[in-house]
Protein backbone atom coordinates (compact mmCIF):
# COMPACT_ATOMS: atom_id res chain seq x y z
CA UNK A 1 0.00 0.00 0.00
CA UNK A 2 1.34 3.43 -0.87
CA UNK A 3 1.91 6.33 1.50
CA UNK A 4 -0.93 8.24 -0.11
CA UNK A 5 -3.35 5.32 0.30
CA UNK A 6 -2.39 4.84 3.96
CA UNK A 7 -2.87 8.52 4.73
CA UNK A 8 -6.29 8.53 3.07
CA UNK A 9 -7.44 5.31 4.68
CA UNK A 10 -6.36 6.45 8.16
CA UNK A 11 -7.58 10.04 7.63
CA UNK A 12 -4.25 11.53 8.67
CA UNK A 13 -3.84 15.26 8.29
CA UNK A 14 -1.28 16.05 5.59
CA UNK A 15 1.53 18.32 6.81
CA UNK A 16 3.75 17.68 3.83
CA UNK A 17 3.33 15.60 0.75
CA UNK A 18 5.38 15.24 -2.41
CA UNK A 19 4.73 13.14 -5.47
CA UNK A 20 7.90 11.14 -4.91
CA UNK A 21 6.94 10.46 -1.28
CA UNK A 22 3.26 9.71 -1.92
CA UNK A 23 4.07 6.86 -4.25
CA UNK A 24 6.41 5.07 -1.82
CA UNK A 25 5.33 1.68 -0.55
CA UNK A 26 4.60 1.17 3.14
CA UNK A 27 5.49 -2.34 4.28
CA UNK A 28 5.64 -2.04 8.05
CA UNK A 29 4.79 0.25 10.94
CA UNK A 30 7.20 1.29 13.68
CA UNK A 31 6.78 3.21 16.96
CA UNK A 32 9.51 4.71 19.13
CA UNK A 33 10.47 8.24 20.16
CA UNK A 34 14.08 7.64 21.09
CA UNK A 35 15.95 8.45 17.91
CA UNK A 36 18.93 6.12 18.34
CA UNK A 37 16.67 3.14 18.93
CA UNK A 38 14.36 4.08 16.07
CA UNK A 39 17.30 4.58 13.73
CA UNK A 40 18.73 1.20 14.60
CA UNK A 41 15.49 -0.76 14.44
CA UNK A 42 13.34 0.78 11.73
CA UNK A 43 13.27 -0.92 8.40
CA UNK A 44 13.17 0.85 5.10
CA UNK A 45 9.67 1.55 3.87
CA UNK A 46 8.24 1.71 7.38
CA UNK A 47 5.57 4.14 8.49
CA UNK A 48 7.07 5.73 11.62
CA UNK A 49 4.64 6.85 14.32
CA UNK A 50 6.15 9.16 16.93
CA UNK A 51 5.47 12.17 19.15
CA UNK A 52 9.02 13.43 18.68
CA UNK A 53 8.44 16.47 16.53
CA UNK A 54 11.69 18.20 15.59
CA UNK A 55 14.33 18.51 12.90
CA UNK A 56 16.16 15.43 14.14
CA UNK A 57 13.07 13.31 13.52
CA UNK A 58 13.34 14.24 9.85
CA UNK A 59 17.10 13.61 9.79
CA UNK A 60 16.51 10.09 11.11
CA UNK A 61 13.60 9.53 8.70
CA UNK A 62 15.78 10.57 5.80
CA UNK A 63 18.82 8.53 6.85
CA UNK A 64 16.78 5.36 7.33
CA UNK A 65 14.59 5.79 4.22
CA UNK A 66 11.30 5.29 6.02
CA UNK A 67 8.32 5.89 3.76
CA UNK A 68 6.53 8.43 5.94
CA UNK A 69 6.37 9.97 9.41
CA UNK A 70 3.13 10.25 11.40
CA UNK A 71 3.14 12.66 14.34
CA UNK A 72 0.65 11.32 16.89
CA UNK A 73 -1.18 12.93 19.81
CA UNK A 74 -1.64 16.12 17.78
CA UNK A 75 1.85 17.33 18.71
CA UNK A 76 2.79 20.78 17.39
CA UNK A 77 5.04 21.17 14.36
CA UNK A 78 7.40 24.08 13.93
CA UNK A 79 7.72 25.97 10.66
CA UNK A 80 11.37 25.01 10.19
CA UNK A 81 10.39 21.35 10.39
CA UNK A 82 7.73 21.79 7.72
CA UNK A 83 10.23 23.60 5.52
CA UNK A 84 12.74 20.78 5.95
CA UNK A 85 10.15 18.11 5.16
CA UNK A 86 9.28 19.98 1.99
CA UNK A 87 12.91 20.41 0.97
CA UNK A 88 13.71 16.74 1.56
CA UNK A 89 10.40 15.49 0.14
CA UNK A 90 9.48 13.56 3.28
CA UNK A 91 5.81 12.63 3.67
CA UNK A 92 4.73 14.04 7.03
CA UNK A 93 1.32 13.48 8.60
CA UNK A 94 -0.41 14.35 11.82
CA UNK A 95 -3.16 12.74 13.88
CA UNK A 96 -4.77 13.40 17.26
CA UNK A 97 -4.75 9.64 17.95
CA UNK A 98 -2.30 8.18 20.49
CA UNK A 99 0.74 6.38 19.07
CA UNK A 100 -0.64 2.87 19.55
CA UNK A 101 -4.01 3.61 17.98
CA UNK A 102 -2.44 5.35 15.00
CA UNK A 103 -0.06 2.44 14.51
CA UNK A 104 -2.86 -0.09 14.86
CA UNK A 105 -4.85 1.73 12.22
CA UNK A 106 -1.91 1.56 9.82
CA UNK A 107 -1.38 -2.09 10.70
CA UNK A 108 -5.01 -2.88 9.87
CA UNK A 109 -4.74 -0.99 6.59
CA UNK A 110 -1.70 -3.15 5.79
CA UNK A 111 -3.66 -6.30 6.62
CA UNK A 112 -1.62 -7.15 9.71
CA UNK B 1 35.40 4.23 -8.50
CA UNK B 2 39.13 4.09 -9.22
CA UNK B 3 40.25 7.01 -7.05
CA UNK B 4 39.49 7.71 -3.46
CA UNK B 5 37.19 10.60 -2.57
CA UNK B 6 37.96 12.75 0.44
CA UNK B 7 35.31 14.85 2.17
CA UNK B 8 35.58 17.29 5.06
CA UNK B 9 32.76 18.55 7.27
CA UNK B 10 32.81 21.10 10.06
CA UNK B 11 30.24 20.31 12.74
CA UNK B 12 28.90 23.37 14.54
CA UNK B 13 28.40 23.49 18.27
CA UNK B 14 24.93 23.20 19.76
CA UNK B 15 23.35 23.09 16.32
CA UNK B 16 20.94 20.21 16.59
CA UNK B 17 18.86 21.47 13.72
CA UNK B 18 21.75 20.96 11.31
CA UNK B 19 23.06 17.73 12.76
CA UNK B 20 22.59 15.07 10.13
CA UNK B 21 23.55 17.23 7.18
CA UNK B 22 27.05 15.77 6.94
CA UNK B 23 25.86 12.16 7.18
CA UNK B 24 23.00 12.99 4.79
CA UNK B 25 25.50 14.34 2.27
CA UNK B 26 27.72 11.25 2.52
CA UNK B 27 24.67 9.03 2.12
CA UNK B 28 23.65 10.89 -1.04
CA UNK B 29 27.14 10.57 -2.53
CA UNK B 30 27.37 6.85 -1.73
CA UNK B 31 24.00 6.33 -3.37
CA UNK B 32 25.15 8.18 -6.50
CA UNK B 33 28.25 6.00 -6.55
CA UNK B 34 26.10 2.90 -6.54
CA UNK B 35 27.12 1.52 -3.14
CA UNK B 36 24.97 -1.23 -1.68
CA UNK B 37 21.98 -0.15 0.44
CA UNK B 38 23.40 -2.07 3.41
CA UNK B 39 26.72 -0.19 3.25
CA UNK B 40 24.90 3.13 2.89
CA UNK B 41 22.69 2.39 5.89
CA UNK B 42 25.65 1.40 8.06
CA UNK B 43 27.62 4.53 7.15
CA UNK B 44 24.61 6.84 7.56
CA UNK B 45 23.69 5.55 11.02
CA UNK B 46 27.25 5.32 12.37
CA UNK B 47 28.12 8.79 11.13
CA UNK B 48 24.88 10.44 12.29
CA UNK B 49 25.36 9.06 15.80
CA UNK B 50 28.90 10.40 15.75
CA UNK B 51 27.74 13.79 14.55
CA UNK B 52 25.15 13.98 17.31
CA UNK B 53 27.70 12.93 19.93
CA UNK B 54 30.01 15.74 18.80
CA UNK B 55 27.22 18.31 19.13
CA UNK B 56 26.01 17.00 22.50
CA UNK B 57 29.32 16.43 24.23
CA UNK B 58 32.04 18.40 22.48
CA UNK B 59 30.68 21.64 21.02
CA UNK B 60 31.14 20.24 17.54
CA UNK B 61 34.28 19.26 15.70
CA UNK B 62 35.47 18.00 12.35
CA UNK B 63 34.67 14.91 10.29
CA UNK B 64 36.87 13.59 7.50
CA UNK B 65 35.52 10.88 5.25
CA UNK B 66 37.47 8.86 2.71
CA UNK B 67 35.65 6.67 0.24
CA UNK B 68 37.62 4.03 -1.65
CA UNK B 69 36.43 1.00 -3.62
CA UNK B 70 37.32 -1.14 -0.59
CA UNK B 71 35.85 0.81 2.30
CA UNK B 72 34.57 4.07 3.80
CA UNK B 73 36.62 5.58 6.62
CA UNK B 74 35.14 8.23 8.91
CA UNK B 75 37.37 10.15 11.29
CA UNK B 76 35.46 12.27 13.80
CA UNK B 77 37.69 14.62 15.75
CA UNK B 78 36.56 16.91 18.56
CA UNK B 79 38.12 19.09 21.23
CA UNK B 80 35.60 18.08 23.89
CA UNK B 81 36.10 16.89 27.46
CA UNK B 82 37.20 13.37 26.51
CA UNK B 83 35.60 10.10 27.65
CA UNK B 84 36.65 9.15 31.21
CA UNK B 85 35.46 5.54 31.02
CA UNK B 86 35.16 4.15 27.49
CA UNK B 87 33.90 0.78 28.69
CA UNK B 88 31.02 2.43 30.51
CA UNK B 89 30.29 4.75 27.59
CA UNK B 90 30.05 1.71 25.31
CA UNK B 91 27.33 0.12 27.48
CA UNK B 92 23.90 0.24 25.86
CA UNK B 93 21.67 2.53 27.91
CA UNK B 94 24.45 4.47 29.62
CA UNK B 95 24.15 8.17 28.86
CA UNK B 96 25.49 11.46 30.17
CA UNK B 97 23.33 13.56 27.83
CA UNK B 98 21.73 16.57 29.56
CA UNK B 99 17.95 16.96 29.91
CA UNK B 100 17.59 19.50 27.07
CA UNK B 101 19.11 16.95 24.70
CA UNK B 102 16.94 14.12 26.00
CA UNK B 103 13.89 16.25 25.28
CA UNK B 104 14.89 16.14 21.61
CA UNK B 105 14.80 12.35 21.54
CA UNK B 106 18.46 11.67 22.25
CA UNK B 107 20.12 10.28 25.36
CA UNK B 108 19.01 6.67 24.93
CA UNK B 109 22.58 5.63 25.61
CA UNK B 110 22.78 4.00 22.19
CA UNK B 111 25.11 6.41 20.39
CA UNK B 112 28.46 4.66 20.79
CA UNK B 113 26.85 1.18 20.79
CA UNK B 114 25.19 1.99 17.45
CA UNK B 115 28.46 3.34 16.07
CA UNK B 116 30.18 0.08 16.99
CA UNK B 117 27.31 -2.04 15.71
CA UNK B 118 27.13 -0.37 12.32
CA UNK B 119 30.84 0.00 11.61
CA UNK B 120 33.13 -2.90 10.75
CA UNK B 121 36.03 -1.35 12.65
CA UNK B 122 35.94 1.33 15.34
CA UNK B 123 38.73 2.89 17.31
CA UNK B 124 38.46 5.58 20.00
CA UNK B 125 41.37 7.84 20.98
CA UNK B 126 40.46 10.05 23.90
CA UNK B 127 42.42 12.37 26.19
CA UNK B 128 40.66 13.95 29.16
CA UNK B 129 40.45 17.70 28.73
CA UNK B 130 41.80 17.58 25.17
CA UNK B 131 39.32 15.72 23.02
CA UNK B 132 38.27 12.54 21.31
CA UNK B 133 38.90 11.08 17.89
CA UNK B 134 36.70 8.24 16.73
CA UNK B 135 37.74 6.35 13.61
CA UNK B 136 35.18 4.10 11.97
CA UNK B 137 35.48 1.93 8.89
CA UNK B 138 32.71 0.31 6.89
CA UNK B 139 33.74 -2.29 4.29
CA UNK B 140 32.26 -2.00 0.81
Amino acid sequence: MTVKEIAEKCAFKILNSAESADAKEVRSVYCCDLLSIAMSRMSEEAAWVTVMSNMNTLAVASLTDVSCVILAEGVAVEDNMLAKAKEQEIALFSTDLPVFEAAMMIGKALGM
Amino acid sequence: MSDSIKLNYQINDEDFTRAGEASGDVKKRLRQMGCSPEVIRKVAIAMYEGEINMVIHADGGEINVEITPEDITMVLKDKGPGIPDIEKAMQAGYSTAPDNVRALGFGAGMGLPNMKKYSDEMHIDTVIGEGTTVTMKVYQ
